[in-house]
């Protein structure tokens, strides 16, 4: 692959590309992580979402 | 399953279990495809030499720039009209997806332009509009950030993102209504495409692959944000029943 005299501007381009996807992807996938940890903290604290009955925590 | 059902927020998180692992693998093909076809197929333009291989990305991200603030759109007015339960959800979770695709779009540009043009940036009526809509997707994300509770903040980002809407015409008329540096329309035109096969086809290829892209973050976002939402309620009911056991 010769990328010529504006190699420069094509690496450029395609390595902002790289990086822009690797980070939503990143956004996505540690956000999740971040919500699904919270939903078991409090489901193992006995919070329901229509239950108003609360455990106390052993 | 019907597509109304999926209108329930636990039919949708059910659906994308079951969707984004397909919609990954689709994705990831879809990339080795068109970057193989970007990289070592298509050929050298006879004027803009390996530059073109620029446009593989430059195009697609501006067509998903434009689509997500249209996706957006449509689910503001399913947010003002039909207040469906996912419509500020969808519009929530697209806007950060389409500011890094419009972020993409201006800066690929910009990487083609200073070889080709002579200059990384210039004030002409594509550029701007383009620009005018990055900085309007960030004001959307700023608005979603500064109010709390999410029916709110949708209703508000909702006008705010029809009125940006007619950003959308402006930017696609713009190269036709103005003098400008930017080309005029060379894929989607009366009269058929003005690029060779041999690069539309490639064209074509990242276009998927991008698409596939943005269904899959958007769709994996919004489940995300359901998550959160369930999560927000729950801290609530916490506290309300705290509060209503230290009161009584």
């Amino acid at each position: 692959m010769e990328l010529g005299p504006h190699a420069i501007f094509i690496v450029a381009a395609y390595g902002a590309a790289a990086v822009v996807v690797a980070s939503l992807i990143a956004w996505v996938v540690l956000d999740f992580r971040a919500q699904k940890r919270m939903l078991g903290d409090l489901e193992a604290h006995g919070v329901t979402r229509r239950s108003a009955d609360i455990k106390e925590p052993a | 399953m019907a597509l109304v059902d999926l209108a329930n927020p636990t039919r949708f998180l059910n659906f994308t279990e079951r969707a984004l692992p397909w919609l990954t693998a689709a994705t990831v093909f879809a990339f080795a495809v068109g970057i193989g076809q970007a990289l070592f197929v298509a050929p050298d333009d006879y004027q803009q030499g390996a530059t073109v291989k620029i446009m593989f990305i430059h195009v697609p991200s501006a067509w998903l720039g434009m689509f997500c603030w249209s996706l957006m759109s449509v689910a503001a007015l399913g947010t003002l009209v039909w207040r469906h339960p996912l419509a500020d959800v969808a519009a929530k979770t697209a806007a950060p997806i389409g500011a890094a695709f419009t972020f993409l779009c201006l800066f690929t540009g910009s990487m083609w332009g200073r070889p080709m043009w002579g200059t990384y940036w210039q004030w002409d009526a594509r550029l701007t509009s383009v620009l005018v809509m990055f900085i309007m997707y960030l004001g959307l994300i700023a608005l979603w950030r500064s109010v709390e509770e999410p029916t709110r903040a949708g209703r508000a980002a909702a006008i705010l993102t029809l009125v940006g809407a007619i950003n959308l015409p402006i930017i696609k008329f713009s190269v036709d209504w103005w003098n400008t540096l930017h080309q005029p329309a060379s894929v989607f035109r009366l009269g058929g495409p003005t690029i060779h096969p041999s690069i539309l086809a490639p064209l074509f290829a990242m276009a998927i692959a991008f698409t596939l892209l943005f269904t899959t973050l958007h769709l994996a976002a919004m489940r995300n944000e359901i998550l959160r939402r369930r999560v927000r309620s729950m801290l609530l009911l916490r506290a309300r029943t705290q509060e209503s056991r230290a009161g009584g």
